[in-house]
């Protein structure tokens, strides 16, 4: 049997040991090769460094496990950013149930690590079902909308949410999605509020939220792992996205291997079948 | 290179699952099956848990409760909902169709004129771009116009796709191609990534070995 | 048929219109009837969640009861089920409570491993299903391969062009990404939005009424 026919015929499990391989390897013998921050995350960066300590952050936690292994990072970057400056933060999770349980331990310990007194420098939301609705509802009574937190204190007793009325009172939403979750935001907060959004979102979608972020509905964008990964780079906190690009470049030059590979074989053959 | 395992128990509960939910890459097999059944099971759990605290108590009782005199109207939406429930009865499914009506009706009168806004609208303002005779002007400015009117032209099946108007359908598949590899090239990074992060939980977690 | 078809339409219209209508009129009124529908919207929702849940137990009690195939895999998903409620009762659900942690740690974790075995899947659909067939399928690889490169640090470490003012793998793709990438992904979503428009449309008008059920 020729190369490209045993090309043709590789098993599966060889490709998934390689990629494995590709995958872990990078951890063991780091490269630490720089990462270049791109203009759609620095804009993100310099508009919370441009924030003062009696604006607010919204953050919007709309992930699910699934894809935590990217949002998570942009998630603590983000927030020990928001922390660092002194500015007051919301995490609320409208669109994700799943979403409260990996957002609630992150925010407890960066707001220890900080020193953040829950009620005065930050608040969780959680979830309440509506998707839309909620941000409907944001827009004109912020606390009728959620009436209570994630410990089922009601938001006029907290000091942070009693005098939220609205938008106006919410310099960003920090728009974390999995999902289309981003586009709900742009919308029915961006269309007629003209609120401030960012998204963080997957690198799955990160291709097609550019027409939003050309046309000025969004004010950047943090796509993938990548995307965290710029973050940390800005605020000095190299964590799980600096860390995981290293095998993320290995693994990606793998999988171009794997392309130019198959198609030389793809080719052989045709060439052979003529 | 030093490794400091973990003392939680649970990091090597989800080390196991994880390695069993591996092991279906071999083939299907009771593990994997298993670690299926759990995950769904705990997930239902902990939505029904956190539906009960946040949405029943937190965001109907409570305020149904304090302050009753002027929230006591959310009796009304609350019946509604519970008509939903008659969808799984045959003979009374048509209950539900109100409750439905309510939400469908007034959500697409929600989006309609936000989704002309956001969706249409400003898509268009942002494609008006001024020609400019400049590098810069043609890699951009000229290259969005061309693109989005071709491609715009490419989903027209209105009119057959032949002669000029087949030709800048054509371009405007080039450019979808340029699209579509841009999303390709993206999702075999997050793919890529999920994987990472599981390496990353199994080395710095559970090994003990990335010190982050 | 009239309480069973025709009034629930009449609804869906009237409420489509005024909501519609009520985007243009920033009066009073017209926001009082916006904040106390959304406030009853978020209701019915809360009691809609019933059914979802009610249908899950359903679909895994029936399947035990007739003992179908993996019928003790229902027995998992119920365990599983009752322990969260246990664990949320007897210990709460704070940041290191039982419940947060067996959420953390098995269902969380579980989902993440389900989804990151796409990397295999991608990795074996790339060498086996990527194949350049014609130029514009080369076009689609090359973006790709772009992408790829130019999204990671070694696309920067690789462009040994750039010293001589060539541009590199990395501000190629961002060209990609800002100007051919984000026409076609325009063209697509006016598309989505227009037809999006038009299921609204429908819907308000009485056309489109499947979500009725039969």
């Amino acid at each position: 049997m020729g190369f490209f026919k045993k090309l043709e015929k590789l098993d599966r499990r060889i490709i998934y040991i390689v990629i494995t391989l590709a995958v872990i390897l990078p951890f063991f013998f780091p490269m630490h090769m720089p990462i270049a921050i791109q203009p759609e995350v620095k804009s993100i960066y310099d508009y919370i460094e441009s924030l003062t300590p009696t604006d607010i952050v919204l953050f919007s936690g709309d992930y699910d496990p699934q894809v935590e292994a990217e949002l998570s990072p942009m998630f603590d970057a983000v927030l020990a950013h928001c922390f660092e400056k002194n500015i007051k933060v919301i995490v609320a999770n409208p669109f994700s149930i799943m979403g409260m349980g990996l957002v609630e331990p992150r925010l407890k310990k960066l707001a220890d690590e900080y020193n953040k007194v829950y009620g005065v420098d930050y608040v969780f939301l959680g979830w309440r079902p509506g998707g839309f609705l909620l941000i409907l509802g944001m827009g004109e009574d912020f606390n009728k909308t959620w009436e209570t937190d994630y410990y089922n204190t009601r938001l006029v007793d907290i000091p942070l949410t009693q005098n939220i009325k609205d938008y106006d009172d919410i310099a960003l939403v920090l728009a974390l999605a999995g999902s289309a979750a981003y586009n709900s935001w742009i919308v029915f907060a961006y269309a007629q509020y003209r609120q401030k959004i960012a998204a963080g979102i997957t690198a799955v979608m990160a291709a097609d939220a550019y027409p939003a972020l050309q046309a000025g509905q969004l004010i950047g964008i943090m796509g993938g792992l990548r995307g965290a990964a710029e973050y940390e780079q800005l605020v000095h906190r190299p964590s799980l996205g600096s860390v995981g690009m290293e095998a993320q470049s290995w693994a990606h030059v793998v999988i171009i291997l794997f392309i130019i590979l198959g198609n030389l074989g793809y080719f052989a053959s045709r060439k052979r079948k003529k | 290179m030093t490794f400091n395992l973990s003392s939680n128990i649970w990091v090597w509960i989800a080390v196991f699952f994880t390695l069993s939910v591996y092991s279906f890459l071999w083939k299907d097999n009771p593990l994997f099956k298993f670690a299926e059944s759990v995950t769904v099971g705990v997930g239902m759990g902990y939505a029904m848990v956190q539906w009960f605290t946040l949405s029943l108590v937190g965001r109907f009782w409570t305020p149904l409760t304090t302050d009753f005199s002027s929230r006591f109207h959310l009796i009304i939406p609350a019946i509604m909902g519970l008509m939903l429930i008659t969808r799984l009865i045959p003979r009374f499914t048509w209950l539900s169709r109100y409750a439905l009506a309510f939400t469908m009706g007034a959500g697409s009168g929600f989006a309609l004129p936000r989704v002309i806004q956001a969706g249409v609208l400003q898509q268009l303002y942002a494609t008006m771009l001024p020609i400019e005779f400049s590098l810069h002007g043609f890699l951009y400015n000229f290259i969005i116009i061309v693109g989005v009117l071709s491609g715009l032209i490419y989903f027209f099946f209105s009119k057959e796709h032949k002669g000029w108007f087949g030709s800048i359908a054509n371009v405007g598949i080039w450019f979808l191609m340029v699209g579509f590899g841009a999303t390709f090239g993206y999702t075999v990074m997050a793919r890529l990534s999920l994987f990472i992060g599981r390496v990353l939980f199994v080395l710095r977690d559970a090994l003990g070995f990335l010190k982050i | 048929m009239f309480w069973k078809k025709q009034l629930p339409l009449i609804i869906v219209f009237m409420m489509g219109l005024i909501m519609t209508v009520q985007y243009f009129i920033p009066h009073h009124v017209s926001k009082w009837v916006y904040v106390n529908y959304v406030d009853w919207a978020i209701v019915i929702a809360i009691f809609g969640a019933f059914l979802g849940y009610f249908s899950f137990l359903r679909v895994h009690i029936t399947r035990i009861r007739k003992k179908t195939s993996n019928w003790v895999f229902s027995i998992i998903t119920l365990a599983s089920l009752l322990i969260m409620i246990v664990f949320a009762l007897i210990d709460g659900k704070g940041s290191d409570s039982l419940f947060q942690n067996m959420f953390l740690y098995t269902s969380a974790a579980i989902n993440a491993t389900v989804f990151s075995l796409l990397a295999f899947y991608i990795s074996s659909a790339s060498y086996r299903a990527f194949r350049a067939h014609s130029a514009q399928a080369v076009a689609l690889l090359l973006a790709a391969v772009i992408m790829m490169l130019g999204r990671v640090p070694i696309g920067d470490k690789i462009s040994f062009w750039s010293a001589w003012g060539i541009p590199s793998i990395n501000t190629v793709s961002q060209w990609i990404l800002n100007s051919p990438n984000m026409a076609a992904k325009r063209a697509i979503a006016l598309g989505v939005g227009l037809g999006s428009l038009l299921m609204t449309l429908k819907i308000i008008l009485g056309i489109e009424r499947t979500y009725l059920g039969n």
